[in-house]
């Protein structure tokens, strides 16, 4: 039987689990009291980073909030597989309207609860990359703009996966979508494009925003009990990988998740009203190859022969990040 | 039924005029619809509002193509607009000038008008003495009420000052005041002159 | 309260008294003046803790209600022309899921080429969107419909548009008798929500459906529909004892005692065409008036009968299907069905072209005389169209249609008419 040695970094140390932690740092899924958000049974698919988010970052919404929660979602993979009548997965107040328009949606029942004098209840909006930057976008600055109190939680995985990996304005350089394909001399999606929605959102100079990974669910619990704490519009932006549209291996998405964190592509940061005030430096930085590698949506570039330039490319994004965040030495 | 039109350019108060004047109908006990133009012109582009005054309910919407009564709140329009089409033959015109009727050069359009229906005077003046801007609205519906007798003074004044409340309510209402005294005096003379 | 009013001050005056909890609302004309009054009338705090979002795009504020509404709230928004259009899609999922918003139509044509003035285009692209449409003849209704508009929605949990037309109404000053707060209460009680996001009994809402139930949650919007047929003249006779005066309900006939010819029509145009029918009738002509107050859902079994022993159908719309004509004229059709008599499309008023009571008298003549063309477009100016038909025959760059017939037309901005 083949093994595989598994590293654990739950506890921002090597050591594994929650035992070694006091009581108050452990992770929400290891209490016993613990919420279901989202139950089991739902349809996602084997080794889904979005489902793996969702439930950390909603189960981490409801202990903060003391489970006064209302979720607003968008269309999107999350939303098909967690809801199909008579199955709903959704343990909390749940609504789903349109695709482009969560956090409008969420704005509105924001207004409801103030209208009602209901200031306890969190209003927590979520979507996918798609609907989070491209289509709801709008919506989303909007909601943003005029400080509107929601907490909006994207869960990117880098191309609209519910209809079938198409490109998005969050899939990177390189990346092989089905509407970006690798084909004569167009490597995958064209590299200086997409935009980078942490930081608009902080160009609004919203009271929070943050990203987070599947790779550090201790982080995630943290920066979703932070944001509930802050009130105005807040804005969590989650990695979260897709073994289905990456071509990754499913047993491998927190491992991809892990990659794209150390190697520096994805920066884990925090900012207040517009300004970067804590990022999670990288324990053992890697090259972006070992990320690139666990995933055919790249395998154009790695060959053979190897299209050094694009990975050159790739690279200087995670070494841009590096800098710019502050995330080693 | 009355009908009104009034011309007019925009930032000019020409669609409050005409509500003002649909209020002051209304405070006579009469029914009274005011509408504007329903453009989307901008500050200085011509304009018109409308006014329908009735003893019953006024139900028709369509636009007043045969008005009884055209109030004129720019004189450069002169000329350059349609403003009498569609007048009627007993109508009224009511022009905001400083020049007198005989330099104005209007026999051609309203030398069909009976005597003493026609009045030019300078409504903007007097806007510059009491309100400090050269604003012709309301001069102009004391003007109306003089000219036409249709509505009572006092009913425009409450008009106004149910509007525009406080100071500005009561220079409007000086102003009011004065173009009426204004026009019945120079309707009685221009009557004179003419019947000479 | 008898008051002098403009149409919009009237309809925020008495959407105050409906005690709306959440507005949203994205400028448009000709809506704006609803939204502006009700903005400082909540800033004013006179709509108790009711929250005005200035939103982003109309898309947003119906996003807005949805959400609210969801939540328990009374939700109001307005809107127009583009803005209906640009909101389309929430349109469809605030009546998918029973959500009773109610939202004011100041109806506008819709570009291209790009118009402010009234027509109904606007609220006819939706007519099938699920909604509840009911259509103002004057001020007075508008105002009425809208206290009628909250009970029915919240009644059935279906969503209503007050349709008003735009400028003609919404910026028309005129008598309007407003009810006081007390009354209002006394015939709208708070909204019980039928569904509601509540962290104390949480519940899905908007789930997927799939082709095993879709057909079912659809024909229950049918039936909620079916169901207002029965509730309106309930709600307005009801209405009509609190308030004592007739206002709303599905359709009213005027003068069709005897009538031989019917012209049927939605909204302020009915105004004139009973001013019409009244000098018609002073001629021996035997004509009578219908006005369509509810158009979705249609009202057809009340309408087959007020048509019974009618000979000839006139009906005049704001709109036109493109390729067909008459929107309201295939549902007048429909509800004549097996009845044969002419039932004449006459489109008129598009984009705020006025509607003359000389034209409408006219073309009564002439349907009488079998001479309408059909559909029949009232004051079309053919000249024009055949002056562009031929150039545009002669010339393959032929550029901007708009821009070419106005210049044939040498329109002025102020022209009179």
């Amino acid at each position: 039987m083949s093994t595989e040695r598994i590293k654990f970094y739950q506890t921002g140390t090597f050591t594994a689990g929650n035992r070694l932690l006091d009581e108050a740092t452990r992770t929400v899924q290891s209490r016993v009291d613990r919420t279901n958000s989202l139950n089991s049974g739902h349809r996602a698919c084997q080794g889904c980073g979005e489902a793996l988010g969702a439930r950390y970052a909603l189960d981490a919404a409801m202990r903060a909030s003391r489970n006064q929660l209302i979720a607003v979602n968008a269309t999107g993979c999350l939303e098909v597989f967690s809801s199909p009548y008579p199955e709903s997965s959704w343990q909390i107040p749940w609504m789903h309207s349109l695709f482009g328009n969560a956090p409008a949606v969420a704005s509105g029942v924001a207004a409801a609860l103030r209208a009602k004098g209901r200031d306890e209840v969190t209003v927590i909006a979520q979507g996918g990359d798609g609907a989070t930057v491209d289509i709801g976008f709008g919506c989303l600055s909007g909601m943003f703009e005029r400080n509107d109190d929601v907490l909006y939680l994207c869960y990117d995985n880098e191309a609209y996966m519910n209809t079938g990996i198409q490109r998005s304005g969050s899939t990177p350089p390189f990346a092989r979508t089905n509407t970006t394909q690798v084909v004569a001399d167009h490597p995958g999606n064209p590299v200086g494009t997409g935009k980078n929605l942490p930081r608009i959102a902080m160009a609004h100079g919203i009271p929070y925003v943050a990203t987070a990974s599947v790779a550090d669910l201790h982080d995630l619990e943290r920066k979703v009990t932070t944001a509930i704490g802050v009130q105005g519009a807040r804005y969590l932006h989650i990695h979260v990988p897709c073994p289905l549209g990456w071509g990754s291996d499913p047993a491998h998405t927190m491992k991809v998740a892990r990659l794209a964190v150390e190697s520096g592509l994805f920066p884990l940061f925090e900012a207040e009203c517009g300004t970067v005030v804590r990022s999670t430096p990288i324990r053992r930085k890697v090259p972006v190859e070992r990320y690139l590698e666990l995933q055919t949506r790249f395998k154009h570039l790695l060959g053979p022969p190897q299209d050094t330039n694009a990975i050159a490319a790739i690279q200087a994004i995670a070494d841009a990040n590096i800098v710019t965040y502050g995330l080693w030495g | 039924m009355w009908q009104v039109r009034f011309h007019g350019r925009g930032g000019q108060g020409v669609v409050t005029a005409a509500e003002l004047l649909a209020l002051a109908a209304f405070r006579d006990g009469k029914y009274a619809q005011a509408f504007p133009s329903f453009g989307s012109e901008r500050m200085g582009a011509p304009v018109m509002a409308f006014c329908r005054i009735d003893d019953t309910t006024i139900r028709t919407r369509d636009t007043v193509t045969c008005p009884d009564v055209v109030i004129v709140q720019d004189a450069t329009l002169l000329h350059q607009v349609d403003l009498f089409a569609g007048l009627t033959p007993c109508g009224f015109v009511l022009i905001n000038s400083t020049r007198s009727l005989n330099v104005l050069h209007l026999e051609e359009f309203l030398s069909i008008l009976p005597v003493g229906h026609v009045c030019a005077f300078p409504a903007s003046d007097l806007g510059l003495k009491y309100l400090k801007r050269p604003l012709a609205n309301a001069p102009l519906l004391g003007g109306f009420a003089a000219l036409t007798g249709l509505i009572r003074l006092a009913s425009v004044e409450s008009a106004i000052r149910q509007r525009f409340p406080g100071e500005i309510g009561e220079a409007n209402v000086a102003s009011v005041r004065e173009a009426y005294d204004h026009v019945t005096t120079l309707t009685a003379e221009q009557q004179g002159i003419l019947r000479r | 309260m008898n008051v002098q009013m403009e149409g919009s001050q009237a309809v925020a005056e008495i959407l105050a008294r409906c005690r709306p909890e959440v507005i949203a609302a994205y400028p448009i004309s000709p809506q704006t003046h609803i939204v502006e009054r009700l903005s400082v009338k909540v800033a004013r705090g006179e709509i108790g803790r009711c929250q005005f979002v200035n939103v982003e795009s109309e898309f947003a504020a119906l996003s807005v209600l949805i959400g609210a509404s969801a939540s328990g709230a009374r939700t109001y928004t307005a809107t127009s022309s583009q803005g209906l259009l640009f909101m389309a899609e929430a349109v469809y999922n605030a009546a998918g899921l029973g959500l009773p918003i109610v939202m004011t139509i100041a109806n506008r044509a819709v570009g291209a080429p790009i118009n402010i003035w009234n027509d109904h285009s606007d609220s006819m692209a939706l007519r099938d969107a699920g909604w509840i449409q009911l259509f103002a003849e004057h001020n007075q209704e508008a105002i009425d419909l809208h206290i009628q508009a909250f009970r029915l929605a919240e009644a059935l949990s279906c969503p209503v548009m007050v349709c008003m037309d735009g400028y003609v109404l919404t910026h028309a000053s005129e008598p309007v008798d407003l009810p006081d707060a007390a009354h209002v209460d006394a015939y709208l009680p708070p909204y019980q929500p039928v569904q509601l996001l509540d962290p104390n009994d949480p519940v899905s809402i908007g789930a997927m459906v799939g082709p095993d139930a879709f057909a079912e949650v659809k024909y229950l919007a049918h039936h909620q529909h079916l169901r207002a047929l029965d509730l309106i003249p309930e709600l307005t006779q009801a209405f009509e004892q609190h308030f004592h005066r007739q206002s709303g309900g599905l359709c009213s006939p005027y003068r069709m005692e005897g009538a031989d010819i019917a012209v049927i029509a939605m909204g302020s145009v009915i105004g004139t065409i009973k001013d019409v029918v009244d000098e018609l009738r002073r001629a021996s002509i035997p004509v009578g008036c219908i006005k369509i107050g509810c158009y979705r859902p249609f009202p057809m079994l009340r309408l087959r009968g007020l048509l019974e022993g009618v000979s000839r159908v006139i009906v005049v719309e704001k709109d036109l299907a493109v390729g067909v004509g008459g929107i309201v004229s295939a549902d007048v059709q429909l509800t004549l069905s097996g009845r044969q008599i002419p039932v004449h499309t006459v489109i008129a008023g598009l984009g705020g072209r006025s509607i003359s009571t000389s034209s409408l008298k006219q073309m009564i003549v002439e349907a009488r005389a079998e001479r309408l063309t059909e559909p029949y477009f009232l004051d079309l100016n053919k000249t024009v169209i055949e002056q562009e038909l031929a150039r545009r025959r002669d010339i393959r760059r032929a550029g901007p249609v708009a821009e070419h017939i106005l210049r044939t037309m040498n329109v002025m901005g102020t022209k009179v008419s």
